[in-house]
Parts: structure tokens; C-alpha cells; sequence
């Protein structure tokens, strides 16, 4: 440790930092295509901002990607960033001041909080960006200029109803598997379901929070079948968690008997209910989310008209057992437009 | 462990002699190398983007870290003295919403809940400290089960709902003053002045002596009669209120009491530490270099967001920073042997 051998190391760790730190620069410079010219021209360039929950959910990657095609097809340079985690408000405040900075005309954002990230928002419009929330509301609704999303109610009420008619009038036993507390899009379609299921709460034998994630559908399953087993429909607030919950089911041999019912429409699980895993899936459209996004901040940079209010991107009930009654598209069609 | 902790004192003493430069006494300070790393950056940036080089970005990038920046002077004094901190992220939460909701929905008054939030945090800081000397426990156990009970008493006393309409008094710190053209946010001279004053505190007191000694030897700095039992419990203490100070800078930032913050604080401020060139293993380091890391982060999440390279490659480069960084670390110690 004497000061002489010190020397070269710390000069060392410099070299090493600032040569590696160049590296990796040059490497995720070429990476990125297009989005990393050296000369980012300020005054004629349009850019657009998407800031997603998350870099590795695939209806985020999908949503990305319909971007993408969109603002090279408008001839716009689209920057995007995200959260480290689903919650993460933190990261998306300071996405949203980036991007400010590097001078978006608009920003596009799927809001991990819905509450939280209100305030950044409001200084983000202050300085004349258009913001516009895809997928997720914030809350109050208004603090965005437009709403480019699933009537995720609407999405609930469809498998609802397709639930209620596949029972054909046998007693229900209800489990929920549901996102997590306070979640606005979560919410919106338990109560859909129970809607369309024409049921309230109270039939309800087993509800359980699992993040959307397949492991922890899979391990509420096999709680909510622990307490009452005779469960014959199972909501789901996506398809990893439908996964998860029949793979709970088949290790009791209940695969058959019971009915899985989801949202979402990813490829993975349209295929799921292609295989007959589960019997019907709500379908929504992150890419068409994401491309009328950008197309409204073309608008925008156009002639300064400014996208407002809810626009409604659409969901489809994707099921190859229809239903009589219930309005439904086959997995063909689901295959077609999934994403992921 | 064992081997990597020898205390300095083998250095030579005619070291000192063959070594009397200015030049030579910087090149050889920890924090050199991560400060020409974040100079190299801010010239990558300045080149590759018109937006990096301006005052209104640089202050921008100190506001975006002031957070995580005062976690990561909390976190720094506990691994000077061979300890970690994994709960700083969801102590700091948890005081953000006791603060936040005490304010906004109890009776409190705004300063009144700001000291609450003080308190309850230097209150977990002071546990980790207990548990950590009296048991003994180690630290990251200690502390990694504090994380999940801070974070489960976060979203219970929280119902799992943010805190909006805050009372003025809580987001001043987020205000900003002009300074020239550019606007500066008042928490972030609350950061730069903490920072300032635990460097001083480290380098030019006797407790700072002690911390760096305890760090190389708890057995050695306890022969030399430093209380070591109070020392430590100190130092988690003074991390603790450091985390509080944190709470009221993210409630001053979001504008909001958010329960699902700072779930990712205890491994960016680990982070911090480690490019800013301070040893996991304990007597090695600096508030300072902690700073310089910090800015490190910062900077390249400002800058490859401006030049619109995807999130995700930050998470790739800081990856490969912090191994780099620890690697030298390592290197370095096994020559000083």
C-alpha cells in the first residue's frame, strides 16, 4: 500500500474506466441504428419521447416498436427510455426531464403511477410538450393532453360475458387472479369481468394479486385451490398469470373442468388459447397505441393542434369455442395482430 | 476477508519522501480515477449532443441525483467501516410517506412531520447499528431484512396509495432559485452541502479518523482505545437521518409521497460508491469519490438519453462500470501487497 505502487494503479483504473466506458459507448452507439447520429440538429428535427414502464415487458417492447415504423415512416426521430421496474416513478420523472431537454416535442407515456407522475408531467406541458398517456390513465385523467388506450373496463366485460355464457347456467365458483393493489388498469378489469359476469365481489371465493407475473398466477392457484377447490372459473389480468394458473390446474388434473379467462392478446398467450389452455382472451393493441401517439405529435409539430381526450384503440375477444351471443374472432384472426 | 484487510501501516515511511509532488499526491488519490472518468464522459456528451454542455443541464443532472446522492453518503460511512447498507432505499420510502402523510392528511405540521421523518428514519438506522454491534449480526443481514420491513411498513401504512396535495413547506427544496440563466434547485445545495460537510467530517476530525480505522481493523482500532461499539452504532445512526434527508428531497422532487419508491436506492447507491472508487471491503475511500460516482451515473443517463440511445444500454454501461471499478480495486491491492 505505500504510495509508489499506488501510482500506476490509480492511473490505471483511469485508463481502464475511460477506455471501457468509450467502448461500451461506441458499441450501444452502433446498436441503437439510427437513433444515435453525433449532430442532433435542434431546430429542424422533430423528436419524439416514448417512456415505457419497463425496457423487457413484451407489450412494451411491441409498443416500442410500432413507434418506431411510425416515426420513420413520418420522417421524426423518436427517443425512448423506461422504467428500471413496473413502479418505477422515479426513473420516468427524470426520463421526462431528459427528454425535455433534449427538446421532444411531444412525449408519449405509459405512467407507472398513476398519481405520481402528474407533477412532472405538468411541467413537461408547461414548456409547450404534448403529452400524451398510452395504455395507462394518470389520475386525474385531464393532466395529459390525450389518452391513447384499452377500454380496459370494456375488456373485462367481454370475457365476462363470455364466461357467464360458456357456464351455460352452471353455479359458478369464482377465483380472480389479479395485478396488484391500486392499479388503476387492474382494477378496471376485475370489475369488467364481474360486470360482464353479472357478479359482484362477494362470489368472488378466491382473489388473489400476482403482478401479471406466471410464477406468482401459478402459486395463487395453488393457494386459491387450497381453499376451495371446487373453483370452476378462474379470471386473469393477462396471460402469464392464465399460464401460470393452468399449470396449477393440470397438476390437479382440473385442466379440463375449468375455465380459464384472460386479457392482454400477446402472441404467447393467443397461442394459449389456441391449445385450448385458455378458453378466451381479450386483445389489445400496444402498436396502435404507440403509432396514433406519434402521429398526433406530428400533428402537433405541424400546425400545432394538440390531440385531446380518450381515443379508444380497440380490443377484440379472441376464442376459438364461440360463444352464442358474444361477439368473438377466432386465433387466426388473434395470431394476425397479436404482439410480443 | 481476512487477507484484503490488512491495515496500512506497512507502508513504508520513506514513501512519503520519494513521492513530495503535488502532481504525484493527486495522481495517486482514490478518487482521481473516477473523476477523469466522469471529465472524459461530460467531453464524450459535450461533443456527441448541443443540449449536454448548457448550465441548465448540469443542474438538471445534480437535481436527478441529489436523491440517490444523499442515500449514497449514508451508504458510504457504513462501508467504510467494512459494513452495507440494503435498506437505505426503503427506510428513505418509508420516511418519505410518513412525512408525506403526516403532512397531508394528519395534523402535523409541515416541519413537525418533516422531524418526524427524521427521527423514524435515524430510528432504523440506529436498529441496524444495535443489531449489527450488540448481537453481533453481520451487516447484510442486518440490514437486508430491515429492506423488506421498511418496505412492508411502507405499503401498509401507505394502504398502497400515493400522497398528493402536499402542503408547500414539503416541496420547497424542489424549488428553484435562478442563478444566471440557469435554475437551481434548492435541494440539491442541501446535497452538495451535506456532501461538503461529511467530507470535512471524514478527513479533518478525529471521528473521521476513527471511521477509516475501524473500517481496516475493528479488533486493531480497539486495542488503539476507539470505542468501536459506539462508533459503529454512530455511523448506522447518522446514515439513518441522512436516508430522512433523502425522504424530504424525493417528496421535494416527485411533488408527491410515493410508496413505491426507492426500490432500486440501496443497489444504485452501492453503485455510486463503488465507481467513486471506495472499497467494499472497508478503511478505503471518500464521500468525495462517492460524489464524483454518483455524477458518473448521472451523467451518462443524462447524456445517452439526449443522444437517444435506449434506457436499457445505461443499465449495460453501469454494469460494466461497477465491475471495472471493483476489479481496480482489487488489482490495486493485491500490488500494494
Amino acid at each position: 500500500m505505500s504510495r509508489t505502487t499506488r501510482l500506476p494503479s490509480s492511473l490505471f483504473r483511469a485508463a481502464a474506466v475511460t477506455g471501457i466506458a468509450a467502448l461500451t459507448l461506441t458499441a450501444c452507439g452502433s446498436g441503437s441504428g439510427s437513433g444515435s447520429g453525433s449532430s442532433s440538429a435542434g431546430s429542424g428535427e422533430v423528436k419524439v419521447g416514448l417512456i415505457t414502464k419497463t425496457d423487457t415487458n413484451p407489450f412494451f417492447v411491441k409498443m416500442k416498436e410500432g413507434a418506431e415504423k411510425t416515426a420513420k415512416a413520418e420522417g421524426v426521430k423518436l427517443m425512448t427510455a423506461a422504467g428500471k421496474f413496473d413502479g418505477d416513478n422515479a426513473g420516468q420523472v427524470t426520463a421526462i426531464e431528459n427528454m425535455v431537454a433534449a427538446g421532444v416535442k411531444g412525449i408519449l407515456i405509459t405512467p407507472s403511477d398513476s398519481k405520481a407522475i402528474v407533477p412532472a408531467i405538468e411541467k413537461a406541458k408547461a414548456k409547450g410538450v404534448l403529452v400524451i398517456a398510452l395504455d395507462t390513465p394518470t389520475e386525474p385523467e385531464s393532466a395529459v393532453d390525450a389518452l391513447f388506450a384499452t377500454d380496459n373496463l370494456k375488456a373485462g366485460e367481454l370475457i365476462g360475458e363470455y364466461a357467464k355464457a360458456a357456464m351455460k347456467g352452471k353455479t359458478a365458483k369464482i377465483a380472480t387472479l389479479d395485478l396488484a393493489p391500486g392499479v388503476s388498469v387492474g382494477i378496471q378489469r376485475h370489475n369488467g369481468f364481474l360486470k360482464g359476469f353479472g357478479a359482484t365481489d362477494k362470489d368472488v371465493v378466491c382473489a388473489q394479486d400476482t403482478s401479471g407475473d406466471q410464477a406468482k398466477g401459478q402459486t395463487a392457484m395453488e393457494n386459491c385451490l387450497q381453499k376451495a377447490p371446487d373453483i370452476n372459473v378462474v379470471y386473469t389480468i393477462n396471460e402469464p398469470a392464465a399460464l401460470g394458473a393452468y399449470t396449477a390446474l393440470k397438476a390437479k388434473g382440473r385442466e379440463k373442468d375449468v375455465l380459464i379467462v384472460s386479457v392482454d392478446g400477446g402472441c404467447t398467450g393467443t397461442r394459449a388459447v389456441k391449445d385450448g389452455k385458455i378458453a378466451a382472451t381479450s386483445q389489445q393493441y400496444p402498436l396502435k397505441m404507440a403509432a396514433e401517439g406519434v402521429k398526433a405529435v406530428v400533428t402537433y409539430a405541424k400546425d400545432g393542434k394538440k390531440a385531446s381526450g380518450y381515443t379508444d384503440t380497440g380490443v377484440t375477444l379472441i376464442t376459438d369455442k364461440a360463444q352464442d351471443g358474444v361477439t368473438s374472432k377466432d386465433t387466426a384472426y388473434g395470431l394476425e395482430n397479436c404482439w410480443g | 476477508m481476512t487477507a484484503t484487510s490488512t491495515p496500512p501501516s506497512t507502508s513504508s515511511p520513506y514513501a512519503e519522501l520519494k513521492t513530495p509532488s503535488t502532481v504525484r499526491r493527486l495522481l495517486t488519490q482514490p478518487t482521481t480515477g473516477p473523476l477523469v472518468a466522469l471529465l472524459l464522459a461530460c467531453v464524450f456528451f459535450s461533443v456527441s449532443t448541443d443540449q449536454f454542455l448548457t448550465g441548465g443541464n448540469f443542474s438538471l443532472i445534480v437535481q436527478q441525483v441529489m436523491v440517490v446522492g444523499t442515500l449514497a453518503i449514508g451508504q458510504t460511512l457504513i462501508i467504510l467501516t467494512a459494513g452495507i447498507d440494503l435498506s437505505c432505499g426503503a427506510v428513505m420510502a418509508f420516511g418519505s410517506i410518513v412525512i408525506a402523510k403526516m403532512a397531508a392528511e394528519g395534523s402535523l405540521p409541515p416541519l413537525a412531520a418533516i422531524a418526524l421523518g427524521l427521527v423514524v428514519c435515524g430510528g432504523f438506522g440506529l436498529l441496524n447499528g444495535l443489531l449489527v454491534q450488540k448481537i453481533p449480526l453481520p451487516p447484510f443481514i442486518v440490514t437486508l431484512g430491515m429492506l423488506n420491513v421498511a418496505f412492508a411498513l411502507t405499503h401498509i401504512y401507505s394502504e398502497e396509495q400515493t400522497v398528493t396535495s402536499l402542503p408547500g413547506p414539503l416541496t420547497a427544496l424542489g424549488q428553484t432559485f435562478p442563478l444566471g440563466k440557469t435554475d437551481i434547485t434548492y435541494g440539491s445545495l442541501v446535497t452538495i452541502a451535506l456532501f461538503l460537510l461529511l467530507a470535512y467530517a471524514l478527513s479533518s476530525t478525529g471521528w473521521g479518523r476513527h471511521v477509516y480505522a475501524l473500517g481496516n481493523s475493528q479488533e486493531a482500532a480497539r486495542l488503539n482505545g476507539i470505542r468501536t461499539s459506539r462508533l459503529t452504532i454512530g455511523v448506522y445512526t447518522t446514515a439513518g437521518v441522512l436516508y430522512g434527508i433523502a425522504a424530504l428531497l424525493l417528496i421535494s422532487r416527485t411533488g408527491v409521497g410515493d410508496p413505491q419508491a426507492g426500490q432500486t436506492d440501496n443497489l444504485d447507491s452501492i453503485t455510486a460508491v463503488v465507481l467513486g472508487g471506495t472499497s467494499l471491503f472497508g478503511g478505503r475511500g471518500s464521500v468525495l469519490g462517492t460524489f464524483i460516482g454518483v455524477l458518473i451515473v448521472g451523467v451518462f443517463r443524462n447524456g445517452l438519453q439526449l443522444m437517444g440511445v435506449a434506457s436499457i444500454y445505461q443499465t449495460l454501461i453501469t454494469g460494466v462500470l461497477v465491475i471495472l471499478a471493483v476489479t481496480v480495486d482489487q488489482i490495486s491491492r493485491k500490488k500494494a501487497r
